[in-house]
């Protein structure tokens, strides 16, 4: 049982995001972490290969700047090795070139389950795990609340408007996990120093026979024309609660014609 | 590249197109000539009535799938009629479950990007271009496609109005599904409807959400008795249905559900850019948090600084006593 999680090293969430003014691409510069969505595939991934009883996960990631920080965490959650396809030219690539890149790497790989998030928390396109089915040709589950393997085949309990669909595929497919639906192991000691001296293969596009014309933003068919600031809503009233505050939220349900 | 006809998915929910796909067909109205449906299922005849009544003029018919994940063979019928010369300029998804499939599906099918998390879409001198909400709302990102080929768009509901343009039934055409091989191996084998008492969340007019303030999985109980008392459906951050306390179904923002009740009621959310984008559009909102430097507030009509394990419980006595 060989499971690939695709993960993605972001700028951390806490810190306020910006634009470069000149290309509009997010700016990524400083340190990386793991998407914390990503967190749950590699969990996911690391119990069904324990309960497989073989096998191993592999981690495949791309960055423009051979940034590795974020693959550590997940290398010291658990996972077995990563590749990390690191080049220049990767800078501003939209979804449909990052599953082209990421494709070619997962192939490599040989995987009997590719796992993947929802959607990342930076870009949150959430086309990209589709994609990569598609240009492997295999079947693909996405929204998935619960996985299972049974025998060769996959049982997924996939996300529904009106509740969830229990949805079976042979393998090999592509799921995405949907947050929450596995809690993380927190690295240990000792899976962080072993993660220091774990595999990590560093590839160029071109070792991936991907010609740098289809990534980057010169491969990208889409451009940011403008960024400007919405409308702000302006704030409200402020009641600080001194014992009977849910009084005035009665009262300003009751003007709106709610009660 | 002018826009002359545009095709927008027509999904169906409890006999109906969801009203989603609704606000997709009365906009493409807006943009465009000739504006057609793709739709799959066995009850395709049925609901040509109501897209025609919005303005659509065809509804393409990919029929029943036979249990199959719609992504790979709805994506493989659009793609088949495109490269037969009969495809759109532009084609919109609601941004759903399975709309999202069928368009990324569909992009790496025929080799076009796909734009997504779009609220707003306007026609200019080379096409249409895209508005996005970025950082939690504070800015709007414009985008457009650039080459040739149909633009793929996947829109945020509740983006643009739902209205009748008082059109006849739309005329079923099939378009019959191609052999999709191996990507079309997922099939549903069982569905089942989760309980749910109350409005859905993103067509209820009270909305009460809960997040991490809450403290314990536990105290959703209370988000849920409010909700209920308030006739309206309960929702959550994204923190709490990370850490396991709610289903995703529940989640309001970026990765959730977008919402626009006449009263949206935050409690013990903070307010992170990832839960503003999905409500900052409510009528109204009133917050309840402990901390009054918490951005909520500054989208809140009516703020309260204060616990909620003490408001929650006396706003649902209060709510109780009135009967």
């Amino acid at each position: 049982m060989n499971v690939v999680v695709c993960v993605k090293q972001i700028p951390d969430p806490a810190a306020p995001p910006s634009l470069d003014p000149g290309t509009n691409n997010l700016i990524r510069a400083g340190k990386l972490i793991l998407d914390d969505s990503d967190a749950y595939g590699v969990e996911m991934a690391l119990q069904l290969v324990d309960k497989a009883g073989e096998g191993e996960v592999t981690l495949v990631s791309m960055t423009p700047n051979g940034e590795t920080s974020g693959l550590r965490t997940a290398l010291a959650m658990g996972a077995a090795k990563a590749i990390l396809i690191s080049d220049d030219s990767l800078a501003g690539t939209d979804a449909l070139g990052t599953a082209k890149v990421l494709a070619a790497a997962i192939k490599r790989a040989e995987p009997d389950l590719i796992l993947a998030a929802t959607e990342s928390t930076d870009g949150y396109t959430g086309t990209t795990p589709v994609q990569i089915a598609e240009i492997l040709g295999l079947p693909s589950v996405t929204f998935a609340k619960k996985v299972e393997i049974d025998g060769g085949s996959l049982k997924v309990e996939r996300q529904t408007e009106a509740g969830y669909d229990e949805v079976e595929s042979p393998l090999p497919a592509l799921v995405t996990v949907t947050a929450g639906v596995v809690e993380p192991r927190y690295p240990s000691f000792k899976g962080i120093m072993a993660a220091k001296s774990k595999p990590v293969e560093t590839l160029t596009i071109a070792d991936l026979g991907i010609d740098a014309g289809q990534v980057g933003a010169t491969g990208a068919r889409q451009e940011i024309t403008d960024v400007s600031a919405s409308e702000e809503r302006a704030s409200g009233e402020i009641v600080v609660d001194e014992g009977d505050a849910h009084e005035r939220v009665i009262q300003f349900l009751e003007q709106l014609k709610v009660l | 590249m002018s826009i002359d006809k545009i095709w927008v998915l027509a999904e169906v929910a409890d006999g109906k197109p969801i009203t989603a796909s609704l606000e997709l067909i009365s906009h493409a109205k807006s943009l465009a000539g000739t504006v057609e449906a793709v739709a799959y299922g066995e009850e395709t005849a049925a609901i040509a009535g109501t897209l025609g009544e919005y303005g659509a003029t065809t509804v393409h018919d990919v029929g029943d799938l036979g249990g199959s994940l719609p992504g790979a063979p709805v994506a493989g019928a659009i793609a088949a009629a495109i490269v037969a010369g009969n495809g759109p300029d532009a084609i919109l998804f609601p941004a759903t479950y399975d709309g999202r499939d069928i368009a990324g599906r569909l992009s790496a099918k025929i080799d076009r990007p796909v734009l997504t998390n779009v609220v707003g879409l306007v026609a200019g001198d080379g096409g249409l271009s895209t508005q996005h909400a970025i950082f939690g709302g504070a800015q709007i990102a414009t985008a457009r496609f650039v080459g040739d080929g149909p633009g793929l768009f996947v829109i945020r509901a509740k983006s643009f109005p739902a209205e009748t343009s008082g059109g006849g039934p739309a005329e079923v055409v099939a378009a019959a599904a191609t052999e999709s091989g191996p990507t079309n191996g997922a099939k549903i084998v069982a569905s089942h409807v989760e309980e749910r008492t109350g409005p859905k969340l993103d067509e209820a007019s009270v909305v009460v959400s809960g997040g991490r303030g809450l403290g314990e999985k536990e105290n959703y109980a209370l988000i849920e008795e409010l909700a209920s008392l308030l006739q309206g459906a309960a929702g959550a951050s994204r923190a709490i249905v990370d850490a396991g306390w709610v289903p995703y179904s529940h989640q309001v923002g970026q990765t959730g559900k977008t919402v626009k009740p006449t009263v949206y009621m935050a409690c013990g959310i903070s307010g992170a850019t990832q839960h503003l984008v999905g409500m900052k559009n409510s009528k109204n909102i009133v917050a309840i948090n402990k901390d009054q430097d918490a951005p909520i507030f500054s989208v809140a009509d009516l703020g309260i600084v204060g616990d909620v394990h003490k408001v929650l419980p006396k706003l649902i006595e209060a709510l109780k006593a009135r009967g």
